[in-house]
């Protein structure tokens, strides 16, 4: 498992975090998030290269992204419309006036020395991102602005031993990348906490893949995000000195990014000592952020509008149309599985997030009425099936119909759970109704008392030194002889009734 | 051959009286001739000339007729062109071979036009003598010992020598309307967003538009008819509808009116200029046109604005010149020294400093007072035209205040700057304007008359109608073409 795809660690396997207790100091935890996350567009943002991530270095580049003298950017209006469809998701505004503005500053990987972005005049302005913590309550974090810009080049450095800049001989830059779209949400400072981050991150995930708005790859570096973070005394309504966190590279990294910096602020502040107003980086090796540049060093990015672009333009026709292309929502889902079906909210993610499941499950759920025992199905056997044989719980055998009339059959304790599990493995790969099996090759439970009597009986019989041992104050080995009724009874045995059966001859006074 | 116009070289080539091939040996034989003294041209392209002039020829054997059939046009070299050179006559761009054409290029070429060569101008565009090159000096044909004017100065003197039948320029304040004047030719700025700016170096992205430059408002309606139009490579090319204006000449002037900038009045200008443009304004009258007194009260603030919103145009636009990717690079100790010491090393003045008068409009704290505040006075001045125009046709005043300086005159930037006094205000406006010739004076203790420009100006998207009432007065006063320049002669006997 990659170390993102969702898959944050939760607080109990965060050991390399250093040791301090959060929560037993004074201090409330205040953090905004920005995220650039690079749009899943055919092309790029102002040319028309391909927009793929792996391809040779320098291969997806022309004069436009290169930067080349006399070159001229065009707007891709896939992009535009992508970022849009994200902001109305979360309830953002879409002006009816957006703009393009250059953020002037000098690096080797930026072709023009400048890079397109927004800066007074963003595609959408506000919006709210609702998320769910472990324990069923609802958090959210306002939006202040989604707007977008154009990534830049990455360079590698050469020569040095760690691959760093610090003792590089020379470095190369690979283009592919500079002017792919990418955009950039930022948060209202109202995060309070390592968790409420990492969930508030999971549901923009989860909203921009389901959107198709972005792949939401961190590892790609598709998704990249910096944290701003700072401490207050409990009670006290201004805001402390923040500093300001990047490079994570997983929500994992971010989680324990956060808590060593909260670490490192709590300390500072016990101590009496003031934090800096600074950009640190985050270590994955070290465990811990290091300084990267302070305010007094910040760049002047003389931003002014780009004379090249045209501002963009949108009519409430074309927002209203885009907000009527976003369909129903992974936190409309999330909403349903928690609140009305009484899913656990981990239950409910994983049906979210996994791939067409949400879809399957309220198609199952839907007719056997039984929504746990669904889910306990769906993400036990069929998810482990689909992880085994790499297909898609939707294209196997097992139709929601099927696994619905299978939630039947073992609610009404027509069989028992050795062979649903059965039926499960083999309508995967045969299909069918479980119903018809069920009564064509007579696997129903045997749970009529005189016909289990007469195989506990036969058990009993052939099994003389067990009994004996029971009796003798053994009684561990019950588990043996139900068992061994199972086995007699081809499977089928009601086990629950069998023990019982058992445990009634057994214990009778002779 | 060298002295027909772009309408005559391509009938005579589509006719099959005389072939693209033989034009252009003709065009080559004519720059060897003169450019030694005037030095237009930073290169010529002659193996692409060959084989364009051949491929022109096959096609009219194929039947084809094609509007600029081997005429020999010149191109600033601030405009890419596939395979060659293009240096802005900068030396950071020392090496650089343009992968790709400009749109505004290309457009001719597949026309029929044959580029001869790349031709001088100030660095980036930045002046207004073509004395801010890098890579050469250009004399004015009409006297050596003085400037061709700027930006634009080598197509400019190209076009009045006779060493191309028509040139590509860029205007962003004047460059191509100024050197008109001084040089005796017609030269025209369209509408801000009518002619693709790709491939065009910027300079002033807001400002920089490509023109044609020609020995006749014929020529000049003709190549803006190919160039204008929607670029899918340029976002700010407008989606209209071009008119073409080459259909639009007419003889007379009747029913025209003709605005006067009550801000310009001639009272300023030597008197001999003065009697020019009188004479020009009374050429107008006499061919029919009315007079109506014209205000433009910002006007008088059109250098500031422009001093501020280009060189902070050109701070942004000439950042990617680091020394890493192409052209010049001087190796410092990291890669901030090689930034340094590539730019300083291959930047001239005039371009160092506007951007640092743009660096510095730009800044945090600066921003509102210089940058924000132009761009408002911009607006100021591009309404103040929209309401001249509800009473003319047409605004007519001097391209510029004098007949061409002698090298060195202008060493003050500002005076300099100040040469651009009635070109710059259309340009912060956007509208078309373009400089015809309109007389000639002779300033004392010289034998070698200089001509003068007459600058028309209209209404955004106005073209056809400017190139018209241009074309008429043209027609009128027959002043483009009626004298030889006196200096050729002298020239050719220079080699
Ligand atoms: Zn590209």
């Amino acid at each position: 498992m990659s170390p993102m795809d969702g898959a944050y660690t939760r607080a109990s396997t965060m050991d390399a975090a250093p040791r301090v207790t959060v929560a037993a100091t004074a201090y409330e935890v205040v953090m905004g998030i920005e995220c650039h996350v690079e749009l899943k567009t055919q092309t790029k943002m102002f040319c028309g290269c391909l927009n793929a991530f792996g391809a040779e270095p320098n291969t997806n580049v022309c004069p436009i992204c290169l930067g080349l003298p006399g070159a001229l950017p065009v707007p891709n209006r896939a992009a535009i419309e992508l970022l849009v469809k994200a902001g109305l998701a979360f309830g953002a505004e879409v002006p009816a006036f957006s703009k393009f503005d250059r953020k002037n500053y000098f690096y080797p990987d930026m072709p023009k020395d400048y890079q397109i972005s927004q800066y007074d005049m963003p595609l959408t302005v506000g919006g709210i991102v609702h998320f769910w913590r472990d324990d069923g309550s609802r958090g959210s974090c306002r939006l202040t602005r989604i707007h977008l810009e154009e990534d830049t080049g990455k360079s590698s450095h050469a020569g040095s031993r760690d691959g760093r800049i610090a003792g590089s001989t020379y470095s190369l830059v690979d283009f592919n990348r500079a002017g792919v779209p990418l955009m950039e949400c930022v948060s209202e400072p109202d995060i309070r906490s390592r968790e409420d981050a990492v969930a508030y991150l999971e549901a923009l995930k989860r909203t921009f893949v389901a959107l198709g708005v972005s792949d939401v790859k961190m590892e790609e570096g598709s998704l990249r995000c910096d944290v701003n973070l700072s401490l207050r005394p409990y009670g006290q309504t201004e805001y402390g000195t923040k500093t300001e966190i990047k490079n994570m590279n997983s929500f994992n990294s971010v989680a324990r990014a956060i808590e060593s910096e909260i670490a490192r602020q709590t300390s500072i502040l016990e101590s009496g000592g003031r934090v800096v107003q600074e950009t640190r980086g985050w270590d994955e090796a070290a465990g811990a952020t290091h300084p990267m540049r302070s305010k007094e060093q910040a760049h002047d990015y003389r931003y002014f509008p780009d004379p090249d672009l045209t501002p963009v333009e949108f009519a409430p026709s074309d927002v209203a149309r885009l907000r009527q292309a976003l369909g129903a929502l992974p936190d409309a889902h999330l909403e349903r599985l928690i609140v009305m079906d009484k899913l656990r909210v981990e239950q409910a993610r994983q049906i979210v997030d996994g791939p067409g499941l949400f879809e399957y499950y309220a198609a199952a759920a839907g007719i056997s009425g039984k929504p746990q025992a669904t889910v306990n199905f769906l993400l036990g056997d069929l998810s482990r099936l689909a992880n085994e044989t790499d297909t898609p719980v939707f294209s196997s055998g097992v139709t929601p119909e099927a696994l619905a009339e299978l939630v039947g059959l073992s609610d009404a304790q027509t069989i028992n759970s050795k062979t649903a599990k059965d039926l499960i493995a083999r309508i995967w790969v045969e299909g069918g109704s479980p119903g018809a099996i069920v009564a064509a090759e007579g696997l129903g439970q045997l749970s009529d008392a005189g016909a289990i009597d007469a195989v506990v009986s036969e058990v009993l019989a052939g099994n003389a030194k067990t009994v004996d041992d029971y009796r003798a104050g053994k009684t561990k080995v019950m588990g043996f002889l139900v068992g061994q009724v199972m086995k007699a009874s081809g499977g089928k045995a009601n086990p629950t009734l069998a023990e019982a059966r058992l445990r009634e001859r057994l214990d009778a006074p002779r | 051959m060298a002295d027909r116009s772009a309408a005559e070289v391509a009938r005579a080539v589509n006719a099959r009286e005389t072939s693209a091939v033989e034009t252009l040996e003709a065009a080559y034989a004519r720059i060897a001739e003169r450019d030694g003294a005037i030095g237009a041209y930073l290169a010529l392209t002659q193996d692409l000339a060959r084989a364009r002039a051949e491929r022109v020829d096959a096609a009219v054997r194929e039947g084809k007729r094609l509007p600029l059939a081997g005429v020999p046009l010149a191109v600033k070299d601030n405009m890419c062109l596939e395979g060659t050179p293009t240096t802005c006559a900068s030396k950071i761009l020392d090496g650089w071979i343009a992968p790709y054409t400009a749109t505004a290029v290309q457009r001719l070429i597949d026309a029929g036009a044959v580029p001869l060569g790349k031709t001088n101008l100030d660095e980036f565009a930045m002046g207004s003598s073509c004395e801010n090159s890098a890579l050469g000096k250009t004399a004015n044909p009409w006297d050596r010992s003085r400037v061709p004017g700027g930006s634009s100065g080598g197509s400019v003197a190209a076009v009045a020598a006779g060493e191309a039948t028509l040139a590509l320029g860029s205007d962003t304040g004047g460059s191509i309307r100024e050197p008109a004047a001084f040089c005796g030719v017609v030269g025209f700025k369209p509408t801000y967003g009518r002619v693709s700016r790709y491939g065009l170096i910027a300079f002033a992205s807001s400002l920089d538009q490509i023109g044609p430059i020609a020995q006749t408002v014929e020529d000049a309606a003709l190549a803006y008819d190919l160039m204008a139009g929607k670029d899918p490579l340029d976002a700010t090319t407008v989606d209209r509808e071009v008119e073409p204006a080459a259909a639009g000449l007419r003889d007379d002037l009747r029913g025209v009116r003709v605005g006067i900038v009550k801000e310009f009045g001639l009272d300023k200008l030597e008197p001999d200029v003065r009697a020019c443009y009188e004479q020009a304004y009374d050429d107008l009258r006499k061919l029919g046109a009315e007079f109506v007194e014209v205000g433009l009260p910002t006007a008088d603030y059109g250098v500031a604005t422009y001093y501020l919103i280009a060189p902070a145009e050109c701070s942004s636009n000439l950042a990617r010149f680091d020394g890493m990717r192409y052209g010049l690079r001087v190796e410092g100790p990291d890669v901030g020294a090689t930034y340094e010491a590539t730019r300083a090393a291959g930047f001239g003045d005039e371009v160092k400093r506007r951007i640092l008068i743009g660096t510095y409009a730009l800044s945090s704290g600066y921003y509102d007072a210089y940058y924000v505040r132009a761009q408002k006075a911009r607006t100021l001045i591009a309404a103040d035209f929209a309401k001249a125009f509800e009473a003319c046709d047409v605004i007519a005043c001097p391209a510029a205040a004098s007949p061409a300086f002698a090298f060195n005159a202008k060493a003050d930037p500002v005076s300099m700057y100040l040469m651009d006094y009635y070109t710059i205000p259309m340009s912060l406006a956007g509208l078309p304007s373009l400089s015809v010739p309109c007389g000639y004076v002779t300033p004392a203790g010289s034998d070698k008359p200089l001509p003068l420009g007459l600058e028309l100006s209209a209404p955004l998207f106005a073209e056809r109608a400017l190139l018209g009432i241009a074309h008429a007065y043209e027609r009128g006063t027959g002043h483009a073409r009626a004298k030889q320049i006196p200096t050729l002669a002298d020239a050719v006997s220079a080699r």
